[in-house]
């Protein structure tokens, strides 16, 4: 299981590489907020870590750790990609007309 | 819940999250590219809660429902310009919240006494999480505060910064060493560890960014980051979850792509951006510059830019500051009125973030034809008429092409000095983010237009509309 995990990093690692090796200047700013929103994977580790086999039923501070890190992955998640889009929006403003 | 299905699932998202990326870096595609990836992020979750028989579902909807409220809260007040101080932000918070898996991890095998017969690997793993988590944490706080300039933007160095750092690096090894494979032999009480070792996590944090100045914020919010998907990653193996692993890994390769195209427009190594506080070691060039600058007014401004037939304006972080955006493409708009051919050149490093320029002339509406980067206006720029530099100051640096001694010798710049006429808004003569002094300011075919930027160019758009 472990191998097969450093297995799958490395092949995900060479992807992300060839992803982004061409992306134009201009997308920069919506790139890095974008890909700083999938970091906010982490909330499903966040979930995992308050249910089934993970847990242990009302011990507390289990529960706080959890709740702490499942509502900072999510501001992340939420937040990275909304502002991604709100971003992305206004490049798409120059071609459809003012709307400010 | 059937294990086949719930990797299928997963795979599913990992799928989304590929392509949503692959669809981000083109221009046509990027938004669809955002809300594939979100959907890839829906599923995950969404698997995460059908896969185990969830048991504190009510905390996790407390936090998912808080976090959510603040997270849009956040997207949408945050003003376009404060964007680069917004993404340290959240970046942070994807650091913090693999900080708490790890933490919560180790806190499973002392509520379950199984800490002594955890596997080696799986202990030195929560450690690493936990100190690329606390690092990613308060290095993106740092950050933050240089940004939004909270606290002092520029490099700050102190007495035995190599040695605090050999002490950090060693002090986190021995607690790994103890926390793992010694622990049986030297039977020290594991929670301090864990304790301490997030504490020494978020100082490595704080002396990492902080010796870094805010000429080079570009490359260390990039590199931070990379660092939240490593976390990430990291605490994929900490629960043995390939799509945290998988999406992690993209997040982290991704991260450092952008950082070495940042070091790039810079000329510099990115060993020399972490290391040498940049700014900090350079007092020696002030006063070196012959000659004097010549002011100019608005109206006098106005007459050139009236009889000009091609203007290139360059922005940089003032007009940021200055909220002149939406001015200067009015500005554009009434030259074009006026039978000029306007553009936008956008040097790659121009602004706080990457492309944090472009972001902002988008939301001015400024046509996407017109903004041209820098290898573009270069061949051409002597048959500009006029350039107009808007807030930025070590881009369009010439030292950066003639002064060896200069801290920015080497970088690629926008030759704005080779142009017929150049203006310059500035607020005064203080030099720039980066303390670099600037020989362009006294050119003979420079003029400087003191004053707010964004009531320069009100001004200007004044005198063509009167």
């Amino acid at each position: 299981m472990g191998m097969m995990l450093v297995f799958v990093l490395i092949l995900a690692s060479f992807l992300g590489f060839e992803l982004i090796s061409k992306v134009p200047a201009q997308l920069h700013t919506p790139l890095m907020s974008g890909s700083n929103a999938i970091s906010g994977i982490t909330v499903v580790g966040a979930i995992l870590s308050l249910s089934g086999a993970f847990v242990i039923e009302g011990e507390v501070m289990t529960i706080i750790l959890g709740t702490l890190s499942v509502f900072f992955a999510t501001i992340n998640v939420v937040g990275g990609y909304m502002v991604t889009d709100r971003m992305l929006s206004m490049f798409n403003t120059g071609k459809k007309g003012d709307q400010s | 819940m059937n294990e086949t299905v719930i990797n299928g699932l997963y795979i599913v998202s990992a799928i989304f999250f590929v392509f949503g990326l692959k669809m981000l870096g083109k221009a046509e595609q990027a938004r669809k590219g955002n809300l594939i990836s979100a959907i890839g992020m829906l599923i995950a979750i969404v698997t995460a809660l059908i896969s185990q028989s969830v048991l504190e579902w009510q905390w996790i909807a407390v936090g998912m429902i808080a976090g959510s409220i603040v997270g849009a809260l956040a997207a949408r007040l945050v003003a376009m310009t404060a964007m680069p101080e917004m993404v340290a932000l959240f970046n942070g918070f994807g650091g913090a919240a693999s900080l708490l898996v790890g933490w919560s991890e180790y806190h499973r095998y002392t509520v379950t006494n199984t800490y002594m017969e955890a596997n080696v690997l799986s202990l030195l793993i929560i450690i690493l999480t936990i100190v690329i988590g606390g690092a990613t944490f308060t290095g993106s706080i740092v950050a933050w505060g240089k940004l939004s300039e909270k606290i002092p933007s520029k490099a700050i160095q102190y007495p035995g910064q190599q040695f605090v750092n050999v002490l950090i690096a060693a002090s986190l090894i021995g607690a790994a060493m103890l926390f793992g494979p010694l622990r049986e032999s030297l039977n020290v009480d594991s929670y301090i560890l864990v304790i301490v070792t997030i504490v020494i996590a978020c100082i490595l944090g704080i002396t990492f960014v902080i010796p870094i100045g805010g000429g080079d914020m570009p490359v260390v919010i990039s590199l931070l980051n990379s660092f939240s998907g490593m976390a990430a990653c990291a605490a994929g193996f900490v629960i043995s979850n390939n799509v945290l692993i998988v999406a992690g890994a993209l997040v982290g390769s991704s991260g450092i792509i952008l950082t070495n195209i940042m070091c790039k427009s810079m000329n510099r190594k990115l060993t020399n951006v972490l290391f040498s506080g940049f700014g900090a070691t350079k007092a020696s060039t002030g006063g070196g510059f012959q000659g004097e600058a010549k002011p100019v007014s608005v109206e006098d401004a106005y007459l050139m830019l009236e009889a000009a037939s091609n203007v290139l304006v360059v922005p940089g972080y003032g007009m940021a500051v200055a909220q002149a955006q939406h001015a200067i493409q009015e500005l554009a708009a009434q030259l074009e009125e006026n039978g000029a051919e306007v553009n936008f050149a956008v040097h790659p490093v121009a602004g706080r973030m990457p492309g944090h320029m472009n972001v902002l002339l988008a939301e001015a509406n400024v046509p996407y034809e017109q903004l041209k980067e820098m290898e573009d206006v270069n061949p051409t720029i002597e048959n500009v008429d006029i350039v107009i530099v808007i807030g930025a100051n070590d881009v369009v640096n010439p030292a950066a092409r003639t002064d060896e001694t200069s801290p920015i010798y080497g970088m690629p710049i926008i030759d704005v000095d080779k142009a017929r006429t150049v203006i310059v808004m500035k607020r005064s003569m203080n030099p720039g983010f980066a303390g670099i002094d600037n020989p362009l300011f006294f050119n003979d075919n420079t003029r400087m237009l003191f004053g707010d930027a964004k009531k320069s160019t009100q001004g200007l758009v004044a005198e063509f509309k009167g």
